[in-house]
């Protein structure tokens, strides 16, 4: 059952990621991202940004973005992606159970909950 | 009873307790006097635990009494806020957690208070230890003890600060590009960053988990020697923490720098450097020469691409670090959401400031679809080509020495207008996160009157090599004992 509820939650935060909200910005030179990026990229990241803030946050993503654009110069041919700085791999464990359950402690800095669950907004009607 | 404990390294308040010449509850009181009287004016301090304080020293003095005196006995120190502590506020400095009560220790929290510690308080730190200059802390800016209109440098701002003005001799830090070096410079402390995977992450909230590395801030190598050697070493919590063993770090510092091969990298000293920063380092230099270290170039031809490389996969990794905070399990939690979605995007928008919400979105553009070949996977890239430059100098050389920072602390609000300004303050630091590799900060003279830094950087598991180099220095210099002089 709270699998099938987290599926369904997860649908809809899908679908949600695609929607837009329109914004006007005043810009005086040109951007390497517009208004539209930006807020989409908002809409991925889940961050609701205030009018106030979203002109400068426009503005100093670009400058960011131009600036790690330098990387493009940067000849690296066949260079292997760094993954860990000292090569090393992923440690493993034994799959076996190694904590108490502490969910009462756990649950004190949980905004709202109810009988040991978190609760949130209505996710299906 | 001595009324300048205050003044005393870490090593020196070791022996007093020992001696008997005071205890930890007098040394407690008298730092949190002090706490008292000057956190108003530096703001170092989100958190200052004085009650528990005062009970952990109740219990090393008994220790002690007892015959049981772990290696931190009753000595003070601090904690930057990202560490999370059992039953005390954990902010990281943002309005996310104002309110998060840590239901557990971190490694290193708990590795401390094994060794008998006592822990002051939590420190000020830039949110989410994203910042340079203490000035993204919803806490508000930490002022530098040496001229309160200008920055300590970040994140670990309210760690050097606290320890530059002797509120406390030791801190702890983190260093995700320089976070604990930089700071330690501007503020004319000692700035110990370990190799990545020496100390644990377990219980320090992530920023970027593949550069994030836990260290200290001191008033001398000796005092980062002795802090490294208990909370270095393999935890099972933590998965990319490294079974490296431990060595006596305290041990080898005397040894003479004689022979020791000392890498100086040309473009360090180009025009980026502030000149006088650059004149006090190069002098710091002759002193390691005269001391029978041999000084040769070495090249890092693609430093000048750790900066943009930092400022991609550091973003990526936050953005995938700071989903947790979802606003249902801790932390804000917007009033009255229209749905699921509302509840995220409100409680994050409002929980996290400017800067670490443009760090999230760059992380997120970084990643996005389109976008993750040509910035996140070329980033990974350039980062094994900037390994390999240090791979390389470090055949011919075992230590790499240089300026921590351009500039001496500069001004409050000079630099929060342009973000690229301020990630270039980190230029000298974030090799040494970007290769896994430990670096260490010591106070080499005064500009006008401010603290610039010596930064050592070693390869690999050499923490013994940079703290002995940093130790033989301070034996030759008086920098690292100048106290800002309304703070004697």
């Amino acid at each position: 059952m709270r699998t099938t509820l987290h599926k369904a939650a997860c649908i809809i935060a899908r679908a949600l990621a695609g929607r837009r909200i329109t914004h006007s910005v005043k810009q005086d030179f040109p951007l390497s991202l517009d208004k539209d990026q930006v807020q989409h990229i908002a809409v991925l990241a889940r961050l609701k940004l205030d009018d106030d803030e979203f002109g400068e946050t426009v503005e100093k993503l670009s400058r960011i973005v131009d600036f790690v654009d330098q990387l493009g110069q940067a000849a690296t041919g066949d260079v292997v992606p760094m993954a860990h700085p000292l090569d090393a791999s992923q440690r493993l464990r034994a799959d076996q159970v190694t904590e108490v359950n502490d969910r009462d402690r756990v649950q004190q800095n949980a905004p709202s909950t109810d009988n040991g669950m978190y609760l949130v907004p209505k996710v299906i009607e | 009873m001595s009324r300048d404990l205050h003044a005393q390294t870490l090593t020196q308040l070791a022996a007093g307790l020992e001696r008997g010449d005071f205890s930890s509850v007098e040394l407690t009181e008298a730092l949190l006097g002090r706490i008292k009287s000057h956190n108003q004016t530096l703001n170092a301090f989100v958190t200052v635990t004085g009650e528990q304080a005062l009970a952990a020293a109740k219990r090393a003095d008994e220790a002690r009494a007892s015959g049981n005196a772990g290696v931190l006995n009753g000595l003070p120190l601090v904690h930057k806020d990202i560490f999370c502590t059992r039953d005390v506020l954990t902010t990281c400095g943002s309005r996310m957690l104002e309110n998060f009560v840590s239901p557990y220790d971190a490694t290193v929290v708990e590795r401390f208070a094994g060794a008998g510690a006592v822990v002051l308080g939590k420190t000020n730190m830039d949110e989410f230890a994203m910042g340079s200059s203490n000035e993204t802390s919803y806490f508000g800016p930490v002022k530098n003890p040496w001229r309160l209109e200008c920055s300590p440098g970040g994140s670990s701002g309210g760690s050097a600060a606290a320890v530059a003005a002797r509120l406390a001799p030791a801190a702890t830090g983190t260093d995700t590009g320089g976070s604990i070096r930089q700071p330690a410079a501007l503020t004319g402390t000692v700035g110990l960053k370990p190799t990545y995977g020496r100390v644990s992450r377990y219980g320090m909230i992530a920023f970027a988990s593949s550069l994030d590395q836990a260290g200290v801030i001191t008033r001398c190598a000796e005092d980062a020697a002795l802090l490294l050697g208990v909370m270095a070493g393999f935890d099972e919590r933590d998965s990319t923490c490294l079974d490296h063993p431990v060595p006596d770090y305290a041990a080898g510092l005397s040894k003479s720098l004689k022979g020791l091969r000392v890498g100086i990298v040309r473009q360090h000293f180009d025009a980026g450097l502030d000149e006088q920063t650059g004149a006090a380092v190069r002098e710091a230099l002759s002193v390691l020469e005269s001391q029978g270290a041999v000084l040769t170039e070495v090249d890092l031809p693609n430093l000048d691409l750790s900066v943009p490389t930092y400022y991609v996969v550091a973003p990526a990794e936050c953005s995938s670090n700071l989903s947790r905070f979802d606003g249902v399990r801790f932390g804000r939690r917007a009033e009255d959401p229209e749905d699921l979605y509302d509840l995220y995007c409100r409680s994050r928008g409002e929980g996290f400031g400017a800067e670490v919400k443009r760090r999230i979105m760059t992380g997120t553009y970084v990643l996005s679809a389109g976008y993750y070949d040509a910035y996140y996977l070329k980033a990974q890239k350039v980062r094994a080509l900037i390994a390999d430059d240090f791979r390389r100098a470090f055949a011919g050389v075992d230590v790499i020495a240089g300026p921590t920072s351009p500039t001496p602390a500069f001004k409050l609000g000079d630099k929060t207008d342009d973000p690229i300004t301020m990630y270039l303050n980190d230029i000298y630091t974030i090799g040494a996160n970007l290769a896994g590799l430990p670096g260490i900060s010591t106070p080499c003279g005064l500009v006008e009157g401010l603290p610039v830094g010596l930064h050592l950087v070693g390869p690999h598991f050499g923490e013994e090599t940079i703290l002995r180099c940093a130790h033989q220095y301070e034996q030759l210099s008086d920098w690292h004992q100048a106290c800002p002089e309304d703070f004697r």
